[in-house]
């Protein structure tokens, strides 16, 4: 199961060191068990950690996308759209998965799988025995769905503000965190419910 | 696309203060009181999402806020929109004690879903978790004709497990193992009707004809996720999401639960087992629920594979089939540890599906859980698991190691399993050059697996051939990149460095003169030999600005440390003078990549040191090598780490306490070499070409002299003159700095101070082991700075009643 997805900001290899790491969206699927806190405040400890664990997660994939693009020899400009009618090739873009001990930073080990699109990282946070292949397919199937149904390829628009949508996807292709072993009809299918609840 | 707009915006979210949002919040609790909840609502609601979401740090909203935002949720009509933006801020703002919603309120399954998951999100500090799932279950379990889809829930269960196995009780979990095993097996075998609302399949429409597989074909049984058609009914949806969590769902009601032992346990009971129950299966209806699940499971697993054969017409469906068939084997895993009836029919199927795998590169990762399997249960079964292995093992890394996804599976796979290979575990050891190769090329990902793989990975028998392997691992990065452009290519995007188009070296390494060589660094065992690949180093240079041989060269140090660690475990002593002396030799004889050579020395000279302590009398069994390696240092700046951790053991280990065999001539020799050296590297006119060398080298080597001068049966004279000469001043053109000439000239004076009483000295430079104890740097009275210091002073204080 799914315990987070996340998207990012990915800055550029070789770009200097502006700005930081910026979570732009998660959703947190269930949460860890909260360790028996009787301090006062104890709530928004956890919600803290929560942040911050989704923050290290974040630019841990930065920094594994900026050391692959770099070893492959990409230019650094190789993050930003060709133009807004191709479509983004998924099966070509950057990705990895790696490997995070228990208490570093969740209580339990876990793994987690990205992939670069747009100068955006998407990624997924897995349980440590899932599986992969699934987790990879559907991480390339919602970023492909977000790109389309946000039009992130257009000029100027970001996804901010259009959390709606974000969720609406995430509800029917990620259920609670639910990995669905979805073939391309079922798919189809879920995209035509999506668009009739949000017309472009 | 990250804009300057965007930065801006998320700045102002971060930033909005406390006055501000609450009339924000007022503005929201007025447009959600309001009958039509139209797009201001929408928009201002998008903007609250953000404002909570956008800093770590508590944002406190309004009471009436909060409370409308879910009754807003809970309301009978509300557009989708609205209520998961009601549902995302709720969630985003827990655990939040303000959070006061309760499953009774929704009015349908969708809410309930949405609402489960705002509760699930507090961190059940108020069993939050049972709450929820008591509650989804009693809606799965009412059978309502026109009721809400279902199809909202079974995630909600699967989550509920997944945080808390023992939210339901035995009877719930065996009445929803039987509504799995309907979804499962008995789904409809009749495409679903076009729809304008929900998901439903009504009688009295006409049929629109049979479910088709992926190729097209109509389909042959019964309904499963690789069932496709233009629209889908109800059950059919759940069918989906029953398998999607059918493995949890084994492992958490399954008779051992989430814990297993694994099989090794079991395998008594397997093989007899076998020998008893017949390879037909047993009439369903008469079974359990939860038996009569796994004999689902099984034969939807069966149907999976078998569907898997098909071609696709769709990309998506071709990548759809392999996850497929990963997850098959991996529930008949389950199943197999679960009930050992099943081994017999599982076996055969998969060992053919096995042979129809292996010859295909695309299939590669289902190769992984399949080997797994036969190592789980291959004792039973008398699978001969060696030639799984030996596929898995020689030819995959060797032609696979570029793919990140497989290097990263595949290193797991090997930690996750060690336990399984009990005696075979040289498999493993063995394959450690073609392990070598994934870590190579992907070290960023890989390197704290290794780190963590290392220790059964290290052997006595390989351990002199790993470490060379790793002091070579960034050549091996280099050589793989030439390789991989000489082969035809495998992908659109070529898989090399893009950045270093037409190496000048690429025709070299075809050269068959070097092949050997190359053979050698590309070989996919070990081999029990070593060779010098110095030959190759140099050929290789050019590659040695890829970013790619950088970052593997940045790995090598933690490697080297976690390799030492492992190895010093399992080394006997002529195994630890092997090591020392491959150190030696190494030290000199790196692949050049930037900074590369400096971190290792700096690893090589502690593990050296280390090595030393372990067992110091290597230093006087080594002692012809060391004289050697003193002898043959022509750049000392190079490897002034070395030299100063060599010279330094000397001075510490080379006498009778620590191995008996220690001679006269061995003392004299060694200060014969260590006086020459310090001559060289303290000359008055240095050469304007070499760099001068470090001053920890110079103190170092004035420090040993002076531990050996009372045990020396020669000349001191020159030896103190030099001294003198450094104690005034270094050198003429002072070379080492302001702090390394201070240092030179104070230790030089502290020195020539304690050879005045030799006894002293030998106390405070070589103390005996009694008083090297490790509280030795905290107490005052034996810290070795404070004695020199004290020597000093009473020998100056003193120095106009001492003679001469």
């Amino acid at each position: 199961m799914v315990h987070a997805f996340l998207i990012h900001t990915l800055r550029a290899p070789h770009a200097e060191d502006t700005g930081l790491c910026r979570v732009l969206y998660s959703c947190v699927f269930g949460a860890e068990k909260s360790p028996d806190d009787p301090r006062p405040h104890g709530a928004e400890r956890d919600r803290l950690l929560r942040k911050e664990q989704i923050l290290a997660v974040a630019r841990q994939v930065e920094s594994m996308c900026r050391l692959q693009l770099q070893a492959s020899g990409r230019p650094p400009m190789d993050l930003q759209p060709q133009s807004s009618d191709e479509p983004v090739p998924l099966h070509e873009a950057p990705r990895g998965a790696f490997r995070l001990a228990a208490g570093d930073p969740f209580q339990e080990p876990r793994t987690v799988v990205w992939l670069g699109v747009l100068s955006l990282g998407f990624a997924l946070v897995l349980d440590a025995h899932d599986n992969l292949l699934l987790a990879e397919g559907t991480l390339r199937l919602l970023a492909r769905l977000l790109v389309d149904h946000l039009r992130l390829l257009a000029p100027g628009t970001n996804l901010l503000l259009r959390a709606d949508r974000i969720e609406g996807i995430l509800t029917r292709f990620l259920p609670h965190g639910q990995l669905l072993f979805l073939n391309d009809q079922f798919v189809q299918g879920l995209e035509k419910e999506f668009s009739a609840a949000w017309p472009r | 696309m990250f804009t300057a707009g965007a930065e801006s915006l998320l700045q102002q979210a971060r930033e909005i203060q406390a006055e501000e949002l609450r009339k924000f919040c007022s503005r929201v609790s007025k447009l959600l009181r309001e009958e039509d909840l139209g797009p201001d609502a929408i928009d201002c609601l998008r903007r609250l999402f953000l404002i909570v979401s956008a800093t770590k740090y508590n944002r406190r909203l309004d009471k009436t806020c909060v409370d409308l935002l879910q009754a807003t949720l809970c309301l009978p009509a509300c557009p989708e929109p609205l209520q998961v933006l009601c549902a995302a801020i709720l969630r985003e703002m827990s655990p939040s004690d303000s959070v006061t919603l309760s499953c009774d309120h929704t009015h349908n399954t969708r809410q309930l879903s949405l609402v489960a998951s705002i509760l699930l999100a507090q961190g059940d500090r108020r069993e939050e978790v049972r709450t929820v799932a008591q509650h989804v279950l009693r809606a799965l379990e009412s059978r309502q004709p026109e009721g809400p889809s279902l199809r909202h829930l079974l995630p909600v269960m699967s989550k509920v497990m997944g945080l808390s196995p023992g939210a339901l009780q035995e009877d719930q979990t065996t009445l929803l193992s039987k509504r799995l095993t309907d979804w499962l097996r008995y789904a409809s075998v009749q495409q679903g009707l076009p729809h304008s609302g929900g998901f439903f399949s009504t009688s009295r429409a006409r049929q629109p004809g049979p479910i088709t597989e992926v190729d097209g074909a109509v389909a042959t049984d019964f309904f499963t996720v690789l069932s496709t058609g233009h629209h889908f009914t109800e059950d059919q949806w759940l069918n989906v999401q029953a398998f999607s969590m059918l493995r949890a769902w084994l492992l958490h009601s399954g008779p051992e639960g989430p814990g297993a032992p694994d099989a090794d346990d079991k395998s008594e009971l397997e093989g007899s087992t076998l020998s008893v129950i017949s390879a037909t299966s047993t009439t369903g209806r008469l079974l359990p629920p939860r038996e009569r699940l796994r004999e689902v499971a099984f034969e939807y697993c069966q149907r999976l594979i078998e569907q898997s054969t098909r071609r696709a017409l769709r990309k998506g469906d071709s990548d759809l089939q392999k996850a497929c068939l990963v997850e098959a084997v991996l529930v008949l895993d389950v199943l197999c540890r679960q009930d050992p009836s099943f081994l017999y029919r599982t076996l055969s199927c998969l060992k053919a599906l096995h042979g129809r795998l292996s010859g295909d590169p695309a299939c590669v990762r289902v190769l992984l859980p399949l080997a797994r399997f036969f190592l789980t249960h291959g004792e039973a079964a008398a699978v001969d698991s060696e030639a799984v292995y030996q596929h898995l093992f020689t030819r995959v890394p060797a032609e696979l190691f570029h793919s990140p996804m497989l290097a990263f599976e595949f290193v797991q796979f090997c930690r996750d399993n060690l336990h399984l290979f009990g005696g075979n575990l040289s498999i493993l050891t063995l394959s450690f050059p073609n392990l070598f190769k994934f870590l190579a090329w992907n070290s960023p990902a890989l390197t704290a697996e290794f780190v963590a793989l290392l220790p059964a990975l290290v052997d006595a028998s390989t351990a002199v051939e790993m470490l060379h392997a790793l002091l070579d691992l960034p050549c091996l990065t280099a050589a793989l990149d030439l390789q991989l452009r000489s082969w035809p290519a495998a992908s659109e995007r070529p898989l090399w460095d893009t950045s270093l188009r037409n190496p000048s070296c690429l025709e070299a390494f075809r050269d068959p003169q070097l092949q050997g060589l190359v053979q050698h660094l590309l070989r996919s065992k070990a081999s029990g030999t070593t060779q010098r690949l110095a030959p190759l180093h140099q050929l290789l240079q050019p590659m040695a600005s890829c970013a790619r041989v950088a970052q593997c060269a940045e790995a090598v140090p933690t490697l080297l440390h976690a390799f030492f660690s492992a190895v010093t475990q399992v080394a006997s002593g002529a195994l630890t003078n092997q090591l020392v002396l491959l150190l030696l030799e190494r030290s000199d004889s790196l692949y050049r990549v930037p900074q590369f050579e400096a971190r290792v020395h700096r690893v090589l000279s502690a593990q050296f040191l280390a090595l030393c302590k372990l067992k110091p009398s290597l230093v006087v069994e080594l002692a012809r090598d060391l004289l050697e390696f003193l002898g043959s240092v022509n750049d000392v700046h190079g490897r002034a780490s070395m030299v100063t951790s060599v010279v330094w053991a000397i001075g510490e280990y080379l006498s009778v306490t620590y191995d008996r065999r220690c001679t006269v001539e061995q003392i004299n020799k060694f200060f014969e070499a260590l006086e020459a050296l310090l001559f060289e590297v303290t000359q008055s006119r240095p050469s304007a070409a070499l760099p001068q060398c470090p001053p920890q080298v110079v103190t170092v080597l004035m420090t040993t002299l002076t531990k050996l001068t009372p045990f020396h049966r020669g000349e001191v004279s020159l030896l103190l003159s030099k001294m003198r000469t450094l104690a005034q001043s270094p050198g003429a053109s002072s070379p080492h700095g302001e702090e390394g000439t201070e240092a030179i000239r104070t230790r030089a004076t502290e020195l020539l101070n304690l050879l005045k009483m030799p006894s002293v000295a030998q106390f405070v430079l070589t103390p005996s082991p009694e008083v090297c104890s490790p509280r030795y740097h905290r107490d005052v009275n034996t810290a070795l700075p404070l004695a020199l210091r004290t020597v000093s002073r009473l020998v100056e204080k003193e120095a106009g009643l001492l003679p001469g």
